[in-house]
């Protein structure tokens, strides 16, 4: 088809039109963009591999148990991985918790309410948190967070909810030493933050202003226009946004291996140190081998699958909400 | 009467005569708006009667839409935008700081030049609105929001599907669903920007007949590029230039028999 049109132009102008690229550069070129494709398809396709492949051992050990068993006892080759599982879930879902409103807010702000002049350094602030490297969210964590946080929110915290029922033991710290599952959870809220709130800002960049004006038209207050109009307009395009920020706070290693106080216990307390995933491979991958090497693997098996099932009802919401 | 008035002519009859003894529900003085540092309007001064069509004609940039945008400060959510001047609306001053912009708006309904149906069912689109400001039991918002979608001829074709996303609708369906939320709210007035601009034939002369039927009950301003409309549904016409108002009067003198110059070469077709 390229070809016959190629002759119509030179037939029609009645001159040689010299072509710069030949055919075979075209085939060329198409394969080569073939292969840039296929090889994702490939790398993937390895990592899913050898790490089913190294976990096996461990699969074949533990059975179904390795899932539900919260046991992770190096010295005597046991390991369960349900305390990290646990962890991985909870610190995300706290993650989500603090940050998707705090995210929504900043996004309502930068879009509705704030003067021009201001928007652009809020803008670029939130932006450069997304750069800040995860290493030193991590330091920063631990060093200077984790004090402060014991320091003026646990120990008081503590001191009021000693005896309480429920929140007596959600927010009871045995040892207000700052690190913890809800530390984790902080931090990470702070690292998604940035995400979330520029893609939900675009978003709302993206509403028809003639909307908003219709909205503000029949006398909605702000508020009125973006919990009822703009929020819900957008909503699809926030949910995709929240699931980006849940999968990078489900993956996040550095920062919570920092903060999250690396102990193979659950605990209802928020305030008790735990591990997710993430944080136990980095924390054990350097000594292990053996069986415990195929554990931690196992363990990357298991994040990889949950990350995937977390995605996959994302996507699945997503359509439901789509299809009216 | 040149020869392309005449083209217009047959659509004139169409519509009402106009009333001139209507008392006047919006009484606009000495009104300028400025864009940033641009003037945009100047020195605007007409009255618009009550239970009367006003259309606003006049070429792309005119001041038309802006002038429209005045009556319900829908411009002020842009803070580089600001008039100065009167807008009576029955003698109250909406341009003063004290005005409620919200409950001005909930007077002063306004149409936009696309369908805006907001993110809800049909039934939440109409009944949104009025619970802004009323508290009704549920049977007598059930009872307003068919009023208000009888009114807007869109009940025989909603009815059955009041619980569905608005956004099902067609555009002209959408389009009436949006002047069916403007009237819930019983306004007094009803700006319509361009409201057919992003219609059909049809669905454009659904609107007409629309706008024709609530000459009744509302006073309406009507924005739009296409004279014939202009000549079809309104009483009063008003053509604008370069932020000025150059002629104002009812709709067959404007049509038939212009006083100035650019009027008339507007209307033929000479510019614009």
């Amino acid at each position: 088809m390229a070809v016959l049109s190629d002759e119509i132009i030179v037939s029609n102008n009645m001159q040689p039109v010299r072509r710069r690229t030949s055919p075979v550069f075209d085939q060329g070129f198409r394969w080569a963009s073939y292969g840039s494709a296929l090889i994702v398809l490939a790398v993937l396709a390895g990592i899913i591999g050898t790490m089913i492949y190294g976990g096996w051992p461990a699969f074949q050990e533990f059975g179904f148990g390795f899932v539900t068993s919260s046991i992770w006892n190096v010295g005597g080759e046991q390991f369960g991985a349900w305390v990290a599982i646990a962890g991985t879930l909870t610190s995300a879902l706290i993650a989500l918790v603090i940050g998707v409103p705090i995210s929504i807010g900043i996004a309502i702000f930068l879009t509705q309410l704030c003067p021009s002049w201001l928007r652009r350094p809020v803008s670029t602030v939130i932006e450069l948190l997304a750069a800040v490297p995860s290493i030193i969210y991590g330091m920063w964590g631990l060093f200077v967070f984790a004090p402060l946080f014991a320091n003026y929110v646990q120990v008081p915290l503590t001191n009021i909810v000693e005896g309480m029922p429920i929140l007596g033991t959600i927010l009871y710290a045995r040892v207000p030493s700052g690190v913890g599952m809800l530390t984790a959870g902080i931090i990470l809220a702070i690292m998604i933050i940035p995400f979330i709130a520029s893609i939900t800002r675009d978003m709302l960049d993206q509403i028809p202003s003639i909307l908003r004006e219709s909205a503000y038209g029949i006398g909605c207050t702000t508020w009125e226009v973006v919990r009822h109009v703009l929020l819900p307009q957008a909503g699809v395009s926030i949910i995709g946004a929240v699931m980006l920020g849940l999968g990078r706070a489900l993956g996040e290693t550095m920062a919570v291996t920092f903060v999250i106080g690396n102990a193979n216990r659950l605990s209802l307390s928020l305030f008790d140190p735990s591990s997710t995933i993430a944080s136990r491979i980095a924390n054990e991958f350097n000594e292990a081998s053996g069986l415990h090497m195929s554990a931690l693997l196992a363990l990357g098996c298991i994040l990889f699958v949950v990350t995937f099932i977390v995605l996959a009802l994302a996507r699945l919401l997503i359509a439901r909400v789509k299809t009216p | 009467m040149s020869t392309i008035a005449l083209n217009t002519s047959s659509a004139i009859g169409n519509a009402a005569a106009a009333d001139t003894r209507a008392p006047v529900r919006i009484a606009v003085k000495n009104l300028n708006f400025y864009y940033g540092d641009f003037r945009s309007l100047k020195d605007v001064s007409i009255d618009f009667y009550d239970r009367q069509v006003t259309a606003l004609i006049g070429p792309s940039g005119c001041g038309k839409s802006t002038l429209l945008r005045t009556f319900n400060r829908i411009y002020s959510l842009y803070p580089e935008q600001r008039a100065d001047g009167q807008i009576l609306l029955d003698g109250q001053n909406v341009l003063s700081p004290n005005v409620d912009v919200n409950e001005l708006r909930a007077r002063v309904g306004m149409v936009f030049q696309k369908p805006t149906p907001f993110p809800m069912s049909i039934y939440d689109n109409i009944a949104f609105g009025i619970k802004l400001y009323e508290r009704l039991p549920k049977s007598e918002l059930d009872g307003r929001v068919e009023e208000a979608l009888r009114k807007a001829a869109l009940w025989d074709e909603a009815k059955d599907k009041l619980r569905q996303s608005g956004m099902g609708l067609s555009g002209g369906q959408q389009q009436r669903l949006c002047i069916a939320r403007t009237i819930a709210q019983r306004p007094e007035v009803i700006l319509l920007d361009e409201p057919t601009s992003a219609l059909d034939p049809i669905s454009t002369g659904k609107i007409e007949e629309l706008i024709e039927q609530l000459r009744s009950e509302f006073t309406i301003v009507i924005v739009t590029h296409n004279m014939q409309q202009a000549a079809r549904i309104s009483q009063f016409t008003a053509f604008m230039y370069l932020g000025e108002l150059i002629e104002f009067g009812p709709t067959t003198k404007m049509f038939m028999n212009p006083t100035k110059k650019q009027t008339q070469d507007y209307i033929t077709g000479r510019f614009g």
